[in-house]
C-alpha cells in the first residue's frame, strides 16, 4: 500500500474530495478522530488521524520549580505515568549535575520501569486489544471487550489481569502507589526497597514468567496463523529506538539508533542530549499533535516508527535468554529483513513482557536492590536537561530549560504517540483503502480502523470507554459538504443510521 | 537549627493547678486564667479544628475553622478567653458543615493542585479536607493568577497555595525577631507580600533557619529542592491525623532542610 501512497498533504479545502469523519475512536485511551478524504472516484486521498485534545503541559509547567516537574508531567497519563516521571527525573538529574546514579538508585529505577512496561503492555494487549483478535475485528461489540474475554476465556483474561496487577505491585513497592506515586528525586530515589517488599514480589515471579511466556506464545500464534494479519495496516517505515552500549534492547538508558526500512543504519549510539540535531517536529494545521521526522531524511521521508516493533527490530540482541530466543524467532519471521507488519506490534510487545519478567526476577535477586545509598552527590548545576526513555509505546523525550532561580523557562515533550503520528496516519489510510466500500460506512470499517490505531497505541488519554460502548459517529460528506451517510454508536452500544 | 516556639507554662498546665472549668461537648475541661478556649481544649486533649493557630504565637482568629458555639453564639475558640461555666459545642454537624464550606472556599480561592504539590501528604489544608470529609470544591474555581517568588537561594514563595493564615507573619515577628511577611490588599485581592525594597524574598532578611521559612501549613513557603524526599507512606498525614493533639510539634520537628 505504501508504494501507492505519496506523502500526506495538508489540503485545507480539498477540491472534489469527500470527507469521512470517524469521531471518536473507541478503546483508544483518549479522544481520537479519523477523517478520510475521498476523491471523486471514492479512493482514499488522505487519512488524517486527529488528536483533538489540547493538553498544554509544556506551557503550564513554565514558571514551576524543576523538582516539581516529574510529578506534574506524570499526570499526562494514567497508564504510563512512571515513564514520564522517569524521563523527567533523568532530565532533572542533569539539572543538578548528576551524571551517574548510585547502583541502588539506578537499579530501583530500572525495576520500576520494568514493572511499568509489564503492566502497560499487559493492559494494552489483554484489556484493550485482545478482544479484537479473540472475537474477530467485526464481531459483536457487546462481547468484544475485556468483560467478554473474561466470560469466554476466563483463564487467559485472568492471566492478563494478574500480569498487569504484578507490574503495578512492583510500581507500588517502589513509588508508594500503583499510579502516580513518587519515586525520583534529583540525583536518585526517595525510598529504598525493603527486604520484605522484595520478598513479597519474589513470591509470584515464577508465575509471572510462565504467564508472560503464555502471552507471548498466544500472540505469536495469533499473528503467524493469520496471513491476513501480515499486511493489515502494514507500512514500511524507518525505526527509531534506544539501544544499550552493545546494541541490546534497552528501555531505561542508552544511545539512540535509527535504521531505514531496509535495515540501513541512519545513526547509532547517538547521545540523546543532542536529539535536536537529529530530530525535528513539523506542525500541521489540522492536528494538535506534531509530526517529528529524522533531519537526515527530511520531512517527507524522515518519519519513523517507535515502540515494541521498532525496538525488537532495531536491537542486536536481548540480554535475557527467553526473550532473546523469542526475538530470534521473531526476526526469522521477517526472513532476514525487519518485520514491518503493524499487527506484529503485539507480538513484539509480548517479547518485551517476557524480557520485563526476566529482568524483574534478576533485579529482585540483585543484592544492590535493597541498598540504601539512594542519592548521588550533586555537581555544578546546569540550565538544560534532556531525559529520554523507552516508554511502553516508544521513545519518549523530555527537554527542559530552567532559569537561575530553578524555574522552568521552556519545556518540550515528544511522546511516543507523537513519534508514531505519521505512521498511524499511513496505517489508517492503508486500512481505509481496503475496507471502505463506496458511500457505505460500515461498523466493520470503524472497527478495522480502530484495530490499526490500537496496534500502535491505546493512549490518547481517558479510559472511560474501555468496554467498547463509547459513543461513536461516522459521517460521510461529499465535496460540497453534503451529508451522505452517518452511522452512530450510542453509549449503550446500539448502532443506528441517522441520515 | 531552626528557631523554636516557646510555650507558656499554662499550655502545659498540670491537673493539680485547675481551678475553673468550661464544658466542651459535655466534657468538663479545666483552664487557667488568661487561657483561651483553644488553649484549654488542646491542653485537655480536645481537638478543635484550626489552620491559623499555633500554640506559642499570638492567636489570630482569621481562618474561622475553630469557631465554636458558646450558648448559641459563635466565636473563634483561639481568641475567645475561657470563662468559668461556658457551655461550648464544638464537634457538631452544623459547625462541621460550616467548617467544610470554609475549607472548600480556601481551596477554590487559591490554586491547590494536590496531585503534584510537594506538600501533598504534609499539608494541613489537605488533611483538614480529609478530616471534614470534604468531597469536592463545591464552588467555582477562582483560578487566580498569583506570583511565584523563587528569588531567594533556599526558600520559595508560591502564592498559589497561600491561605492567608499569617502564621509566617507572626513567626517572623514574634520568634525570628524580623518582619519579613505581611498581608496586603483586601478581599480577593489579599495577598502575602514581602518586606523588602524589591518586594522579593532575596532582598528580605529571611534566613533558612527562620521559623517563618518552615511554619507554613500549606505549600506556600517551601525550602527549595527538598520536595518529594519523604516517600508516600511516611509523610506526616500518612502517619498522623490532623486531629492528633500535639501534632504541630511533630510537624515542626520534621521540617525539611535545604541540601546546601
Amino acid at each position: 500500500m505504501e508504494q501507492n501512497a505519496g506523502p500526506l498533504s495538508d489540503i485545507k479545502s480539498p477540491p472534489n474530495l469527500r470527507r469521512v469523519a470517524i469521531d471518536p475512536v473507541s478503546r483508544v485511551e483518549g479522544h481520537g478522530k479519523i477523517t478520510l478524504l475521498l476523491d471523486s472516484e471514492n479512493h482514499i486521498h488522505e487519512a488524517r488521524f486527529h488528536i483533538v485534545e489540547f493538553r498544554g503541559f509544556e506551557k503550564f509547567i513554565q514558571g514551576r520549580p524543576y523538582w516539581e516537574v516529574p510529578f506534574i508531567v506524570q499526570r499526562l497519563c494514567g497508564i504510563c505515568p512512571v515513564s514520564h516521571q522517569l524521563a523527567a527525573g533523568k532530565a532533572v538529574d542533569q539539572l543538578v549535575g548528576v551524571e551517574q546514579l548510585t547502583p541502588t538508585a539506578e537499579k530501583l529505577r530500572r525495576l520500576l520501569h520494568f514493572g511499568q512496561t509489564l503492566q502497560s503492555h499487559a493492559l494494552h494487549f489483554f484489556h484493550l486489544s485482545s478482544p479484537d483478535f479473540l472475537f474477530g475485528f467485526g464481531s459483536d461489540p457487546a462481547q468484544r471487550n475485556i468483560i467478554g474475554v473474561l466470560e469466554k476465556y476466563p483463564d487467559l483474561a485472568l492471566k492478563g489481569v494478574k500480569l498487569r496487577k504484578y507490574g503495578q505491585q512492583v510500581i507500588a513497592a517502589i513509588s508508594g502507589k500503583r499510579i502516580h506515586g513518587t519515586a525520583t528525586v534529583p540525583g536518585g530515589m526517595n525510598k529504598p526497597l525493603a527486604v520484605a517488599e522484595r520478598d513479597a514480589l519474589l513470591v509470584d515471579i515464577k508465575n509471572i514468567l510462565a504467564w508472560s511466556q503464555d502471552a507471548l506464545a498466544l500472540n505469536e500464534q495469533i499473528h503467524t496463523a493469520h496471513p491476513e494479519h501480515y499486511r493489515f495496516a502494514t507500512i514500511h517505515s524507518n525505526f527509531l529506538s534506544m539501544v544499550g552500549g552493545g546494541g541490546e534492547l534497552e528501555l531505561y538508558h542508552g544511545g539512540l539508533r535509527a535504521r531505514s526500512a531496509t535495515g540501513a543504519m541512519i545513526f547509532d549510539q547517538f547521545d540523546y542530549r543532542g536529539f535536536q540535531d537529529i530530530l525535528r517536529e513539523e506542525v500541521r494545521p489540522w492536528s494538535y499533535m506534531k509530526f517529528p521526522y529524522l533531519v537526515e531524511l527530511g520531512k517527507e521521508q524522515g518519519w519513523y516508527r517507535v515502540g515494541p516493533l521498532a525496538r525488537v527490530n532495531n536491537c542486536d540482541f536481548i540480554s535475557t535468554p527467553l526473550a532473546e530466543a523469542a526475538r530470534k524467532h521473531f526476526r526469522e519471521f521477517g526472513q532476514g529483513g525487519f518485520v514491518q507488519d503493524t499487527l506484529a506490534y503485539h507480538w513484539a510487545r509480548m517479547i518485551e513482557v517476557l524480557h520485563c519478567a526476566e529482568s524483574i526476577q534478576a533485579l529482585l535477586h540483585d543484592p544492590d536492590i535493597t541498598g540504601t545509598d539512594l542519592v548521588a552527590d550533586f555537581d555544578e548545576k546546569r540550565m538544560v536537561g534532556v531525559g529520554v526513555i523507552e516508554a511502553p509505546r516508544g521513545t519518549l523525550f523530555h527537554h527542559y530549560q530552567i532559569d537561575e532561580q530553578g524555574l522552568i523557562v521552556k519545556a518540550n515533550l515528544i511522546v511516543s504517540t507523537t513519534s508514531n503520528n505519521q505512521a498511524m496516519n499511513e496505517s489508517v489510510r492503508s486500512v481505509a483503502n481496503e475496507y471502505l466500500e463506496g458511500n457505505e460506512i460500515t461498523e466493520g470499517l470503524l472497527n478495522h480502523l480502530e484495530v490499526a490505531v490500537r496496534a500502535y497505541d491505546p493512549c490518547l488519554s481517558c479510559a472511560t470507554h474501555a468496554l467498547g460502548k463509547m459513543p461513536l459517529q461516522v459521517e460521510l460528506l461529499d465535496a460540497d459538504g453534503t451529508l451522505l451517510d452517518r452511522l452512530s454508536k450510542g453509549s449503550n452500544g446500539v448502532i443506528e443510521r441517522t441520515v | 537549627m531552626i528557631r523554636q516556639l516557646t510555650l507558656n507554662e499554662s499550655d502545659n498546665m498540670s491537673a493539680d493547678t485547675k481551678q475553673n472549668t468550661i464544658t466542651i461537648d459535655g466534657q468538663e475541661i479545666p483552664f487557667l486564667a488568661g487561657q483561651t478556649i483553644m488553649d484549654a481544649a488542646l491542653a485537655a486533649g480536645v481537638y478543635i479544628p484550626h489552620l491559623c493557630h499555633r500554640q506559642g504565637l499570638t492567636p489570630h482568629g482569621s481562618c474561622k475553622l475553630c469557631v465554636v458555639d458558646i450558648a448559641s453564639k459563635n466565636a473563634s475558640a483561639c481568641t475567645m478567653p475561657a470563662v468559668a461555666g461556658q457551655q461550648i459545642s464544638n464537634n457538631t454537624p452544623a459547625l462541621n458543615e460550616a467548617r467544610t464550606t470554609i475549607t472548600q472556599m480556601l481551596f477554590i480561592e487559591g490554586n491547590h493542585i494536590c496531585p503534584s504539590c510537594e506538600k501533598c501528604g504534609d499539608c494541613t489544608l489537605q488533611a483538614m479536607a480529609y478530616h471534614l470529609g470534604m468531597l469536592d470544591g463545591h464552588f467555582p474555581q477562582f483560578f487566580q493568577r498569583r506570583e511565584v517568588d523563587a528569588s531567594h537561594p533556599t526558600v520559595m514563595l508560591d502564592r498559589d497555595r497561600c491561605i492567608l493564615c499569617e502564621l509566617c507573619v507572626r513567626a517572623s515577628r514574634e520568634v525570628d525577631g524580623k518582619n519579613v511577611f505581611e498581608i496586603a490588599g483586601r478581599g480577593t485581592n489579599a495577598r502575602l507580600i514581602v518586606n523588602s525594597a524589591s518586594g522579593k524574598l532575596v532582598d528580605s532578611e529571611l534566613e533558612t533557619s527562620d521559623l517563618a521559612a518552615h511554619i507554613c501549613p500549606v505549600g506556600a513557603i517551601l525550602i527549595k529542592e527538598s520536595g518529594y524526599k519523604v516517600p508516600i507512606g511516611q509523610r506526616t498525614f500518612d502517619l498522623h491525623k490532623v486531629s492528633e493533639i500535639g501534632l504541630e510539634k511533630i510537624v515542626l520537628t520534621k521540617v525539611r532542610q535545604p541540601d546546601e
